[in-house]
């Protein structure tokens, strides 16, 4: 059998995902695909790592013990998201010690939303609601993607984020249907989370030839604005029927289009964020860097025990 | 080389870094009688703590009566490149029961 070379390899490759086929870990593949689905898989696995912690605060707050019960387990279940995504980005050549060492060190990025603090009960709620609904309408969409283990991974998650949301949902109402001051603290959360949670989405996508080949590779298969828009138009309308304000006076339905305006969010403050500098980055990283060396004894003991077993 | 040991390397105590064990395939069952199916992989140190994690990680929510691990490096697969490992050569319809006629519904007339 003679050898393949590149260009018969490329164009199988893309008649592949063409045809709607799942390109798996053995699999021949441009090195452009694979490296562009590692950047984004780790910093996805690091995003549900990190963002056990806003939540996570809460935890020995949180009123009542069905509330606690939740939240533990919604904060277990991020932290599974991350072992699972650290591992469907394993089976691209690149080991989860590299990548928790990238996230360590503050070489790696991850979601911007999660840098920003929780100083209220309402945040809790509200990022169960706003930001997993957000986070779900990514997802979904890239469970629809051409990697195989990486669309896996994503029905898998894409189930357990509906948890996510209802439980966020279920104690926002118990919130609006409260004290004057729980409902203030409800909005407040609003007014603090909408922009940082628009910006989820990333930027709008350059018109370039990557956003091009990565919808044609299916690595993403919607852009960011339509990504942004369809979290807008499922959202606004939940915010409303519990009364409460959405904090953009732009912020309507739009009959032409079908579909609510809103005014862009602050890109400049994203890049910020995103590159370190949002109001808890050094926070977030300090905590994980603290577990990371007060789990090493139990790592080490496990291990351990492994050789002896062996032995 | 198996999906899971796919970039796997040895597992190393040294250093800053040292959480990277081998990986172990899950297979989980939901009820006694289902088939066994893949659902993904856990790292772990040993196949004991394979299955305490796989269960953490793919059994903590809904029904399952059983998990399997086996190491991602001991499972032998095909290559996706190799296509002529599954080619059908020549037409295989003899063998599919949907190539032949299915009886006719007799009517019993008692001879």
């Amino acid at each position: 059998m003679a050898e393949k070379t590149y260009e018969e390899r490329f164009a199988e490759f893309e008649a592949y995902i063409a045809r709607g086929e799942k390109i798996e870990p053995g699999d021949w593949m441009p090195e452009e695909y694979r490296s562009e689905l590692i950047r984004m898989m780790s910093q996805h696995a690091h995003s549900e790592i990190v963002g056990q912690l806003p939540e996570g605060n809460w935890i020995p707050y949180a009123p009542g013990f069905r509330r606690k019960l939740t939240l533990i387990a919604k904060v277990q279940d991020e932290a599974g998201h991350g072992q699972l995504l650290y591992r469907a980005a394993e089976t691209l050549g690149k080991s989860r010690e590299d990548m928790i060492e990238e996230l360590l060190t503050g070489k790696a990025k991850y979601a911007n939303v999660f840098n920003y603090p929780t100083p209220t009960w309402a945040d809790v709620g509200i990022i169960g609601w706003l930001v997993d609904t957000s986070a779900v309408v990514n997802q979904t969409m890239l469970a629809q993607g051409s990697y195989g283990p990486y669309a896996r991974a994503m029905k898998r998650i894409c189930y357990e984020e509906a948890f996510h949301i209802k439980q966020g949902y279920d104690s926002i109402v118990a919130l609006a249907n409260g004290t004057p001051e729980q409902r203030a603290m409800v909005q407040d959360a609003i007014n603090r989370w909408w922009y940082p949670t628009l910006m989820m989405s990333g930027p709008p996508s350059k018109l370039s030839e990557h956003t091009e080949r990565s919808m044609r590779w299916r690595i993403k298969t919607k852009t960011n604005e339509q990504v942004r828009q369809e979290f807008v138009d499922l959202i606004v309308p939940q915010i409303r029927a519990l009364g409460f304000d959405v904090p953009d006076p732009n912020c309507k339905y739009n009959e032409q289009t079908g579909h609510y305006d809103y005014t862009e969010p602050d890109w400049e403050e994203l890049k910020r964020v995103v590159n370190g500098d949002g109001p808890c980055n050094k926070e977030r990283l300090e905590v994980r860097r603290r577990a990371h060396e007060e789990g090493r004894w139990v790592r080490e003991a496990l291990a351990i025990s492994k050789h002896k077993r062996a032995a | 080389m198996g999906a899971g040991s796919v970039g796997h390397k040895q597992a190393q105590t040294s250093g800053m870094m040292d959480t990277q064990w081998e990986t172990y395939e899950v297979f989980h069952q939901t009820r006694r009688g289902d088939a066994h199916v893949h659902v993904g992989a856990v790292h772990a140190p040993d196949p004991q703590m394979a299955l305490q994690m796989a269960r953490d990680q793919f059994a903590r929510r809904l029904k399952c009566s059983s998990l399997w691990v086996v190491r991602s490096a001991d499972i032998t697969m095909t290559d996706y490149q190799d296509e002529a490992f599954f080619a059908q050569v020549f037409d295989k319809s003899y063998r599919d029961p949907k190539a032949f006629e299915s009886p006719e519904k007799g009517k019993d007339d008692g001879c």
